[in-house]
């Protein structure tokens, strides 16, 4: 036997062949094939291997429940794993490769998996592995096979060359499914006014009705609605899309193929387009996935469910087989069957049903199949590849009641009902109900803001599903146009899908999980072990857990436990629906937010000129800032402490533009910092600035900064650069909330001001140089400001200092940071002014003994940091009173303390610290925070948190980095390293 | 992703939001000196299941503090309204 | 009670796998028992397991509402290491990791412990020193950690993106070896049936309404399966730790939130570590079955939905890409949620509750499932003897009135930030 392409019908261009490739051989194909339409109809049965026994399996359907054609697809950079065979569009030149197969398709390796079978049943990875000897390593190296084993595609390890885009939509109605039901729905929405975007997975609308034979009377209605569709302008129709996951607040996640379909996309077309749509209500029209039955051998390529034999013949207009055996327990395989025979297959039906509708009968009679009511198919047997069917009497439960026939075919076409595609509905809303009749699960049609109609709510028939969508659309008064057509839908049912022998086994391994070959048998054993909740069952057989997501399993295991517990199915339970409905590609969701673009950068407005002067710039948070300024290929190291020195000896200039900055404006804006700093606010003068810190509401230390009163009600604050958008949020956050009594406004200026710090002993004459103001100690004396001009810039000049020299901050308008900064560089020569960076600013500090964000890091209070004297003691601030807790007050806890190292090597931050004897284990006691070679000290210096550290000057104590293998000694000193008295800042 | 009802700026994204705290703790006024009041309006929280009522920032729009009324089982949203125009 | 072993899967496969026993019984609740758990997630069944073995308690019961392992044990990224740096957590995790070591055999169930190592990939020398001050003080502690420059970062992640374009360029990692990942399911139904063998019932479909109370004193709980008293009531219910306490008039320092988890479709071997993008919260390993497990921030509110947003999918996938480009054209298979009872530094809370008759084990964020082994001995202990061991001595109620904030990522007094 083979499967064959008929010389007519079907929905595809027969004026053009194109070649597709599997398994290194051509097959030729039309455009309007998938992958597995063109190789069914070349004859391909085997098109791969499933996940355990890597047995040989050929295609079950035609859409995305299948489970068995996975493949990869293309190569190179471009390759892709678990590819559906059916989901897959055929275009020339595609080529696709089996996967999970060694050495080849037809002879694997793995197989040999399926003959030791019985002793791979359920569980049994957590019943073996463990080993003879204590430790992991017997599983780790058995782990290493299973590894290899598993596992289904192989992936690439080069980065995608393909574009993703993202868009933001909105409407008022979206609508899942442009089937009969999705379509009606989208024209009445649509007639009268409404926003729609309609979606549909495949490459044509059409669902059900696409598998009709061409030529059907609902062809003339669909290219009318479609004619239509297109027409209306307030319709946005979405093909190859699909909705993969329903979200809180009618927030739907689609994903389009845009170019999913060629053999690369086109020039500045994406190859996928990611929606994120917002609508005011949804209709899901999702249709229903018929169901396997499940009987000894149900997995030999040939098997496959009827829906899909259905769509091949009328759809690709591939006659499956020649010899069909139709295996049901309801009305909706007749159809298809008497189809089949009419297109020249001998078709056979059995019926688990001993009483048949009289209608489907006389129409099976009269196509001359042989219809066998009360029977089912008990086995089937065929060497990679359906050779006959063992058909038996079965009683209403499906056990078979006498002996078998063998009746030799080459497919055997399954129909156990009908599965709803409620997983966009289960989403949201949870646990659907069980429907007795149609033996399945429904969602609700109408709840909150969906409405769910056709199939996928079980309508009788497609008049029904029409009227559904209609009415869902918003649609009154005429209804769509009706055309003779028979139900389509599996009314009639007899709940039955598991076939056995009479003693309830099965001749044969009978599969309800095909990918992951799960067995009817392993639900037994699991039911027996005791795990009988559903999640127990899934979890522990996997079924229902493979690429399918058990989109044709979870059913028949749900049934089978039920029979086995004795319980109703709604008992039981159903697994919980998880987004994505089918799977999504990941680089479809990133879209264009990777590489450099995973986040945005921030830049001052001074930063090209570090650029173009051979800075080393540095990620700060979301910032690059300048890092240091090789000369003549410097080291890092050389270069800082070249800067550094610079500084101490002239003057230096630094980009501090990322300080974030905020305008605290407002009658009440002393009183608003008085709360939120630990020092005094309210007496601060115009035209002063002054330092302060501020807690968390539990006492530890938040942030610090320097905050300048501009006027009497106006103050101009800076925080750390790390912290800007926090301090602002929480700023906010009190003055709405809490202290809604204070007038105050607090706005972030941070992008509106570039900042320059000028450090260094000439700094002042470089700025009375490009000034021309009057800069002296006794007109501005340290923690000052005024206003200069430099150029023809405004800018405010605070003078205050960071790296303990005579030191002043420019604050500038942000557009002229560059300006401003190049009006210094050019001013620099007589002065010998240059630029520094971060890691010299850093040593500087470190010298001063001034904290930054590795001493503030959240676990520090202000008495481990030195700064206790801040507190006012005459206010509560935020967090005064929790900062007094008793662990807090500890004299024992870390405090910070300089180091001198000892010897020629510097120490590492995070280094640990041990006194001289003692061991060094546990959690020592302190740790190195900051360290830098200081070049005014010549010495390799530190910042740390020791316990009771201000007692202990003079004490030399170890300072270890284990992960580094360097145990130092160092001198515990002051943390004030350079000019404690601070002469030079205020010189 | 939940649609959140700015009073100032209509209904956003939440990617547009923060989540700030739950509404119905009143810090406490900057007089108090109890550690145990601050403690359990620093650390101690109801944290129902089902109706809170909690503080969103508007932190890419207007960065207001919103007051959301919402269910923490269903994520539900019920109203909000400006923190700054709710009773004290 | 049969032994798992080759043999047994040998005979058993000989008969037809028909004669397996049930891993564990399905008693009917007694009236009263020495000690009640409530919870069936593996905490509980763990501490039920150490209460029998460890100290001989065997009259107890574990209550769950649904099935066991339902909530966070089945819901996680089944990472496990013992990297803490805070005195408080540092050895109790390190007890769980050589607990870990042999929890197969002690329970003579494969939970897959595979040490596979961790790797945190840092992307600024700040960064790296913060790191280095943590695997300092893990090998003080005696726990293996390394620190690998971007040479060898790239040697051993050769997957990353170690281009120009990365965003966050990639200075170097600090690693875990013996970290690595363990089978989740198995860990719950391994202590299950090893509990049931030592005596203790497991009851499933059983959820506690309320508590029994005499005077100001706990003394059972009322259940759907009726009212079972106690002489100790043991919460051990993450994800519902505020809602039972309420039940008794406690209100705690937890706020739950909402963390999804994502999975690829399965895949040949492709990440052999676990491996954690330091430029974002994002983490990735692969399972044993294929999968690309995937993992990154809380959604950011409350919420006990157990059912996330797009907006975290998206911060996450976009790390997942940052990290390792060619993870684009993989597919991602499902997402799922789990209700994190998130504290207010980020550690959990064991221990006696101001309650008569009440003992909690909860708060455990996002890193309960790592925590199992040693949570179960700890509290075990704690039950068994009245007072904490020493490993769990600092997880108390109390401890933010004492200021003793144990805070790994020094974010303060904010649960989404931990």
């Amino acid at each position: 036997m083979t499967a064959r392409r008929l010389l007519g019908g079907g929905r595809i261009d027969r004026s053009r062949q194109i070649t597709v490739q599997f398994d290194g051989r051509s097959f030729l194909a039309h455009p309007g094939d998938t992958l597995a339409s063109a190789l069914l109809a070349g004859g391909q049965k085997i098109l791969g291997r499933s996940f355990k026994y890597h047995r040989p399996r050929g295609l079950v359907a035609a859409g995305v429940e299948e489970t068995n054609a996975l493949v990869h697809l293309r190569d190179g950079e471009r390759h892709e794993p678990n590819a559906q065979a059916t989901m897959v569009e055929a275009f020339d030149g595609l080529r696709s490769t089996p996967q999970n197969a060694w050495p080849s398709l037809q002879f694997d390796f793995g197989a040999i998996n399926g003959l030791l079978s019985r002793f791979f049943g359920a569980g049994f990875y957590y019943k073996t592995f463990i080993g003879p000897f204590s430790g992991t390593k017997f599983w780790m190296f058995c782990e290493g096979f299973i590894r290899q084993a598993a596992g289904m595609g192989r992936a690439t390890t080069l980065a995608d060359p393909d574009q993703y885009e993202k868009i933001n939509a909105f409407c008022d109605v979206l609508i899942v499914g442009a089937g009969p039901a999705g379509i009606a729905a989208a024209l009445a929405a649509g007639r009268k006014g409404d926003n729609v975007i309609l979606v549909e997975q495949d490459r044509d609308l059409g669902g059900s009705l696409l598998s009709e034979p061409v030529g059907s009377p609902s062809d003339g209605w669909l290219a009318q609605a479609r004619a239509e569709l297109d027409d209306l302008p307030n319709i946005r129709v979405l093909t190859r899309t699909t909705a993969f996951g329903a979200y809180d607040c009618e927030v739907f996640g689609l994903v389009e193929r845009v170019q999913d379909h060629v053999l690369a996309p086109e020039r500045g077309k994406p190859r996928q387009r990611y929606w994120v749509v917002r609508t005011s209500r949804a209709v899901l029209a999702t249709g229903a996935i018929e169901r396997p039955m499940v009987f000894a051998g149900n997995d030999m390529p040939g098997v496959m469910l009827t829906s899909a034999v259905r769509s091949y013949l009328n759809r690709y207009a591939v006659l499956a087989g020649e010899r069909i055996v139709v295996a049901t327990n309801n009305d909706s395989a007749y159809t298809a069957a008497v189809e089949l025979a009419k297109s020249g297959a001998k078709v056979t039906i059995c019926d688990i049903r001993k009483e048949i509708p009289a209608q489907l009968g006389a129409n099976a009679k009269s196509a001359g199949i042989d219809l066998r009511p009360a029977h089912a198919v008990l086995k089937v047997t065929g060497c990679k590849g359906v050779k006959a069917a063992y058909l038996v009497p079965v009683s209403s439960q499906g056990k078979a009641t006498g002996g078998s026939v063998r009746v030799a075919c080459d497919i055997v076409a399954m129909s156990g009902g009908w599965a709803p595609t409620l997983h966009l509905w289960s989403q949201r809303f949870g646990k659907p109900i069980y429907s007795e009749g149609l033996d399945t699960f429904l969602p609700l049609a109408e709840k909150g803001a969906f409405t769910c109609v056709g199939s996928l709510v079980g309508s009788a028939s497609l008049r029904d599903a029409l009227q559904q969508g209609h009415k869902a659309g918003g649609g009154t008064g005429k209804e769509p146009a009706l055309f003779g057509h028979a139900d389509f839908w599996g009314r009639n049912l007899l709940p039955v899908t598991v076939v056995t022998k009479a003693d309830g086994g099965t001749p044969g391994k009978a599969f309800v999980d095909f990918q992951h070959d799960v067995k009817l048998a392993d639900i037994d054993q699991a039911y027996r072990e005791g795990y009988v909740s559903i999640e127990h069952l899934k979890r522990y057989t996997t079924s229902g857990m493979a690429a399918d997501q058990g989109k044709t399993s979870n059913l028949n295991a749900l049934a089978r436990m039920a029979e086995l517990r004795g319980l109703a199915i709604p008992n039981v339970g159903t697994t919980t629906f998880r987004p994505p409905y089918t799977p999504v590609t990941i680089g479809a969701i990133v879209a264009h937010d990777h590489g450099l673009h995973l986040r945005p950068t921030r830049l001052s407005t001074i930063h090209d000129w570090h650029t173009e002067n051979g800075a080393e710039m540095m990620d700060a948070g979301l910032w690059l800032r300048p890092w240091y300024y090789p000369e003549n290929g410097e080291s890092i190291t050389e270069a800082y402490v070249r800067e550094a020195i610079h500084v101490r000896e002239h003057v230096g200039i630094v980009d501090v533009s990322t300080l974030g900055k905020i305008a605290v404006q407002g009658p009440d804006a002393a009183e608003f910092l008085n709360r939120v700093y630990v020092n005094g606010f309210k007496t601060l003068p115009v035209g002063r600035l002054r330092y302060g810190i501020m807690l968390r509401e539990d006492g530890f230390v938040f942030d610090d900064g320097a905050t300048a009163r501009i006027g009497e009600y106006d103050y101009f604050m800076s925080t750390t650069t790390a912290n800007a958008a926090k301090v602002l949020a929480r700023a906010e956050y009190l003055l709405q909330t809490a202290w809604r009594d204070l007038k105050v406004h607090v706005t972030s200026v941070t992008d509106q001001w570039a900042a320059i710090a000028v450090a260094g002993p000439k700094s002042r004459r470089v700025l009375t140089d490009v000034t021309s103001a009057d800069l002296s100690r006794e007109v501005l004396p340290n923690n000052h400001f005024t206003y200069v001009t430099i150029g023809d810039v405004p800018c405010r000049l605070h003078r205050m200092s960071f790296s303990g020299e005579l030191a002043y901050e420019i604050y500038i308008p942000a557009k002229s940071g560059r300006k401003v900064w190049e009006a210094l560089i050019a001013a620099g020569p007589p002065h010998n002014l240059k630029p520094y960076g971060l890691e010299a600013m850093g040593a500087l500090r470190i010298e001063k003994g001034h904290i930054a964000g590795s001493e503030i890091e959240g676990r520090t209070t202000m008495k481990d940091l030195g700064l206790e004297g801040f507190a006012s003691s005459k206010k509560p601030f935020v967090g005064s009173v929790l900062r007094k807790r008793p662990v807090l007050e500890d004299p024992k806890r870390p405090s910070l303390v300089g180091l001198e190292i000892i010897g020629n090597q510097g120490a590492t931050a995070g280094s640990l610290l041990f006194a001289m004897n003692a061991p060094a284990k546990g959690h020592g006691e302190g740790w190195v925070s900051s360290t830098t070679y200081s070049p005014a000290l010549k010495k390799n210096i530190a910042l740390a948190l020791l316990s009771r550290g201000p007692e202990r000057f003079g004490e030399t104590i170890q300072v270890v980095d284990f992960v580094g293998n360097q145990t130092l000694h160092a001198k515990v000193v002051s943390h004030h390293f350079f000019d404690p008295e601070g002469h030079r800042q205020n010189g | 992703m939940l649609r959140i009802p700015c009073p100032v700026c209509g209904l956003r994204d939440e990617t547009e939001f923060t989540y700030g705290a739950d509404a119905t703790l009143r810090r406490p006024d900057m007089e108090e000196t109890d550690p145990g009041v601050w403690h359990d309006y620093v650390f101690i929280r109801d944290n129902p299941q089902g109706r809170h009522k909690e503080y969103w920032h508007h932190v890419s729009g207007c960065r207001q503090w919103i007051l959301v009324e919402r269910d923490t089982l269903t994520h539900e949203i019920f109203g909000s309204s400006l923190v700054r125009e709710v009773a004290a | 009670m049969s032994q798992y072993s080759v043999l047994s899967i040998l005979r058993h496969g000989l008969t037809g796998n028909k004669h397996w026993p049930r891993a564990w019984r399905d008693p009917a609740p007694k009236p009263s028992y020495d000690v009640v758990i409530v919870g069936g997630g593996g905490h509980g069944l763990a501490t039920a397991y150490y209460l029998a073995k460890e100290h001989g308690i065997r009259n107890v019961a574990v209550l769950e509402k649904g099935w066991l392992g339902g909530g966070n044990t089945g819901r996680n990224t089944t990472i496990v290491r013992s990297n803490y740096m805070m005195p408080g957590n540092t050895i109790f995790y390190e007890r769980s990791m050589q607990l870990w070591g042999n929890l197969s055999q002690e329970l003579n169930y494969n939970v897959m412990m595979s040490r596979r190592g961790y790797y945190f990939v840092f992307h600024s020398p700040g960064q790296g020193e913060v790191l280095r001050r943590r695997a300092n003080v893990m090998r003080a502690n005696g726990i293996d950690a390394e620190f690998l420059d971007r040479a060898e970062t790239m040697r051993r992640l050769p997957m990353l993106d170690y281009s120009a374009t990365a965003r966050f360029p990639i200075y170097g990692s600090f690693s875990q070896p013996r970290a690595g990942t363990a089978r989740h399911d198995a860990v719950a139904w391994g202590f299950a049936r090893a509990a049931d063998k030592q005596g203790v019932d497991i009851i499933q479909q059983c959820e506690v309404m309320g508590y029994i109370w005499d005077k100001d004193k706990i003394v059972g709980v009322e259940t759907t399966r009726g009212p079972i008293r106690a002489n100790k009531v043991a919460l051990a219910v993450a994800g519902h730790t505020s809602h039972l306490a309420a039940k008794a008039g406690l209100r705690l320092p937890i706020e739950t939130h909402v963390l999804q988890a994502y999975v690829t479709e399965p895949l040949k071997p492709l990440v052999d570590h676990v491996i954690i993008y330091g430029g974002a919260h994002f983490y990735i390993s692969q399972s044993d079955k294929g999968g690309l497990v995937l993992g990154g921030d809380l959604d950011g509110f409350n919420s006990y939905a157990q059912r996330g947003g797009l907006p975290t999918v998206e911060h996450t996938l976009q790390s997942a890409k940052a990290l390792m480009p060619s993870i684009s054209r993989l597919r991602l298979l499902r997402q799922w949620a789990g209700a994190m009872d998130m504290t207010m530094d980020g550690s959990p809370i064991i221990g006696k509750m101001p309650i008569e008759g009440l003992w909690l084990n909860g708060g455990w964020c996002y890193g309960g499932f790592k925590a199992i082994p040693a949570s179960g001995y700890c509290f075990a202990w704690t039950l068994a003897k009245g007072e904490p061991h020493p490993d769990n001595a600092e997880f108390t109620l109390q401890r933010f009135e004492r200021g003793y904030q144990i805070d790994e990522s020094g974010a303060g007094p904010d649960p989404k930030a931990h």
